[in-house]
């Protein structure tokens, strides 16, 4: 039983901050907003919850930002992630508009932590809010609803019927399907991540290894929407952004607590408890989404650090205590791999071992930070593949608007966000850069599709 | 007591994990001085936990901002969790340690005293004393002094007070090297002069500039505000007391003292600031989001608030009818309930004052070694 229960002019979907900004903006351009986001009011803002900072453009210092970080530059490092799936307009709309971004987030009540705060890593391409991404999603949704924004929580959109006039939205709202009729339609939802039969349905049983980073609410069901509606899709459906977090991370909303720091010290082993890889290929800030893709591909999705007691001196530990053994082949019993084979690869690594940090006669070799695994007591943390998100989304042009395989816009629907992040990151990432998507094309998003439920 | 001790076990494990999240995530670095200071802390000491439980102002904005807040499985809640390690912290350092230590912590016991406290000279004075010495209308130098006698009032208060600052001082010493010892090199004077701007401000009720949340995910300065009215309104009082005594003993001019006078006028202005105070942060306390607050802790803050408020208000009555009968009993009244907030200091929420100032000038002292180690980025 479906009936008619509201109209507005412009209805958001989702509830992180490209929803938040779209909604903001529709209604600083003058239109009747609601803003419908799937999660319940307690897990309000999506992803954007466990965000820390936005990539800008910038030719000189401000308050909340260092040095220079010239438009060429963040053109480079985007080229460099995407590839050639950047659509390059797109990208060019996003670093000029960037520059713009930060004192926009301030008018409308987030706040920066000053850039000369010594508590902050030095960064000259990211600002960081103060106090982390739900003190920005609080202030952002104290500033909609200061301004008239309806919003709902607990309901999801299921389907999208677009129309020359007024597009209606199938709603599921406690259990009951509602229509609401909008002029025009902002879905800002992010990816599907946390769909594990969509997952399983790429990924195979791997998929059952994943630990989710964000919200359970990332289900997919309107991009799935959209792409039914004729939606052009972008990006790639079997591909996610990952990163190495501890195994025993709860299955959601882990976010960067979770993510393992030293797994470039000691050496990783898959379940068998066999090395597969170079340990200190990457040491950088890479080394977190090199170690989720690799160990998304190991057996049963699952990995083990390694580690002794001198190495373990040398990183940050994780949350979640240390498996340990007197022994490797005590060790290797407590993670349930066949003692004997843990040895023979701990004993061939050592033996490998040369002064200077890097090994010499096996493979995979290590060529940094090798050091043998000999002090006990023996430690582990197993090792799982969290998604960020996936990176499947829909085309849109420079207006936001959401584009049929044919080019033509879908009619007034407009995309901000992880939806539409794979026009410029493809899956490719750039730390800081998907809260930047999201507040450039919510803001465009939100003042488009107030601009056509006007016409 | 040992199912007590496991208490205070759990409440520090509890903290610990917390703090031990909150390491690894470092969102709120900018907030307050806490964060700060757990940078340079790997693993948490005892010691740790003392210092930092009481470096946090319970300004809540870590909390509001925290992504791992309940309903979260972690169930991070920072200031709750601190709540309780501080208040264990009064207790374990409470010089003499008597038994009962939980009780005499509680709200109940220092309102429980306080009240006693104006019983102990109220009764005894209207049932022994003439009535027309306690009934009656004195006015003049020395009206006061002709109700109870000037050695008697100044003893007993005078007393109580060196009694309970002997107390304190013992106990924020031990507390003092509860936190560990200080990193060495550690300049004093610097320390000194950082840690009494950190008090005079309240830095740390800031929020990196923009307030905390006194109340709900807004920020605010309404609880700041209201400290600082309540606490320098507490260093008026306490200035005009110590002006009457100048004039009382160097001047020999005895009170009450005239409207217009130096000692009435930072009295009433102290007092006015305390009444606000403990109004405004007793009405924040009320309509505060209950999810970071330790319930169990609300009777010995609402208590202490409820002295000072009682301190002020019969000051004012005082003031208001001294010219009148009433001023025999008023006198009896103010007279009691602070010898009640004297007798209290020691164990009650009074000690969040100077512990706190410890661990703030513990923490400048940190600083100067942090800038060493790490200077500055060009």
């Amino acid at each position: 039983m479906t009936n008619v229960l509201h109209e507005c002019d412009v209805l958001v979907a989702g509830g992180g901050n490209a929803a938040l900004c779209a909604a903001i903006s529709a209604r600083r351009s003058g239109a009747a907003v609601m803003m419908l986001d799937s999660a319940p009011r307690a897990l309000r803002g999506g992803n954007a919850r466990h965000s820390r900072n936005f990539r800008i453009a910038h030719d000189e210092p401000s308050p909340w930002i260092q040095g220079r970080y010239p438009a060429g530059d963040y053109w480079s490092d985007l080229q460099g992630v995407a590839g050639s799936a950047v659509d390059e307009t797109l990208a060019h709309l996003l670093i000029g508009e960037s520059a713009g971004i930060l004192g926009w987030m301030i008018g409308n009540g987030v706040r920066f932590q000053s850039a000369d705060d010594d508590a902050l890593p030095y960064s000259r391409k990211t600002a960081f809010f103060l106090g982390g991404g739900k003190a920005l999603v609080n202030a952002l949704y104290a500033t909609a609803e200061g301004l008239g924004v309806v919003v709902r929580h607990d309901s999801e959109v299921r389907a999208f019927h677009p129309a020359d006039g007024l597009t209606a939205v199938t709603v599921l709202r406690d259990g009951r399907k509602e229509t609401i009729r909008a002029g025009a339609v902002v879905v800002a939802t992010g990816g599907f991540q946390a769909d594990g039969d969509w997952l399983r349905d790429r990924w195979g049983e791997a998929a059952d290894g994943f630990v989710i980073r964000g919200t359970p609410h990332a289900t997919g069901r309107p991009l799935k929407a959209l792409l039914e509606s004729g939606a052009d899709p972008v990006g790639a459906s079997g591909l996610c952004h990952m990163v190495a977090v501890d195994g025993r991370s709860p299955g959601f909303d882990g976010g960067i607590v979770t993510r393992l720091d030293g797994v470039a010290y000691g050496i990783v082993v898959d379940r068998n408890g066999r090395r597969f890889a170079d340990e200190g290929e990457h040491v950088g800030p890479t080394r977190f989404s090199v170690w989720g893709d690799r160990v998304a591909r190991c057996p049963g999705a699952v990995a083990f650090s390694i580690f002794d007691t001198a190495i373990e001196r040398g990183f940050r530990p994780s949350i979640f205590p240390a498996v340990r053994a007197a022994s490797i082949g005590g060790l290797a019993a407590e993670l349930g791999m066949l003692p004997a084979v843990l040895e023979s690869t701990v004993a061939a690594f050592n033996a490998a071992v040369r002064a200077g940090g890097h090994t010499e006669g096996i493979l995979p070799a290590k060529t940094r930070l090798a050091a043998p695994v000999a002090v006990p007591p023996f430690g582990a943390y197993p090792m799982r593949a969290g998604v960020t998100s996936t990176c499947l989304g829909v085309r849109v042009d420079c207006k936001a608007r959401v584009l049929r395989s044919d080019g033509q816009p879908l009619g007034g629907i407009f995309a901000a966000g992880v939806i539409m992040a794979p026009n410029i990151l493809g899956h490719g990432y750039l730390a800081g850069s998907a809260m930047t998507i999201g507040s450039v094309f919510g803001r465009i998003a939100g003042r488009e599709a107030a601009a056509h439920a006007r016409r | 007591m040992p199912g007590d001790d496991g208490n205070a076990a759990r409440i520090a494990q509890d903290a610990r994990q917390a703090l031990e999240i909150c390491n690894a995530c470092r969102y709120c670095d900018g907030y307050c001085a806490v964060f700060r200071a757990l940078r340079s802390r790997r693993e948490l000491s005892a010691a740790d936990l003392s210092f930092l439980s009481n470096l946090c102002h319970n300004c809540r904005a870590c909390y509001h901002a925290c992504q791992y807040a309940p309903p979260h499985p972690f169930d991070v809640n920072i200031p709750k969790s601190l709540s309780l390690v501080r208040q264990r912290t009064y207790r374990d350092h409470a010089w003499p340690a008597l038994p009962g230590g939980r009780v005499r912590h509680t709200g109940r016991f220092a309102m429980a005293v306080t009240l006693s406290m104006v019983a102990v000279l109220s009764v005894p004075a209207l049932l022994w004393l003439p009535p027309e010495q306690v009934l009656g209308r004195h006015s003049g130098a020395g009206a006061f002094y002709r109700v109870l006698p000037w050695s008697l009032i100044a003893g007993l208060a005078g007393l109580t007070l060196l009694w309970s600052l002997l107390s304190v001082g013992f106990s924020v010493a031990a507390f003092w090297r509860s936190m560990g010892p200080v990193p060495p090199g550690a300049a004093t004077g610097p320390a000194l002069r950082d840690a009494l701007w950190d008090i005079a401000s309240l830095r740390n009720l800031g929020g990196g500039g923009v307030g905390c949340n006194d109340r709900d995910d807004r920020f605010s300065q309404a609880r700041r505000r209201f400290h600082h009215a309540l606490s320098y309104g507490f260093a008026l009082c306490f200035a005009a007391t110590a002006v009457a005594t100048v004039y009382d003993h160097v001047l020999g001019w005895q009170a009450p003292y005239p409207v217009f006078s130096l000692p009435v006028l930072l009295g009433s202005l102290g007092g006015a600031g305390m009444m606000a105070g403990t109004a405004g942060l007793a009405w924040l306390k009320r309509h505060a989001d209950p999810g970071p607050v330790a319930a169990e802790l609300l009777g010995a803050d609402l208590a202490l608030l409820a002295q000072l408020f009682l301190i002020a208000t019969s000051g004012f009555a005082l003031l208001a009818l001294r010219e009148t009968a009433a001023m025999g009993p008023l006198l009896l009244i103010h007279l009691g309930v602070v010898l009640g907030f004297f007798a209290t200091l020691p164990c009650g929420k009074f000690l969040h004052a100077p512990f706190r100032a410890a661990a703030l000038l513990r923490w400048a002292l940190e600083r100067q070694e942090q800038r060493r180690k790490e200077p500055p980025s060009p």
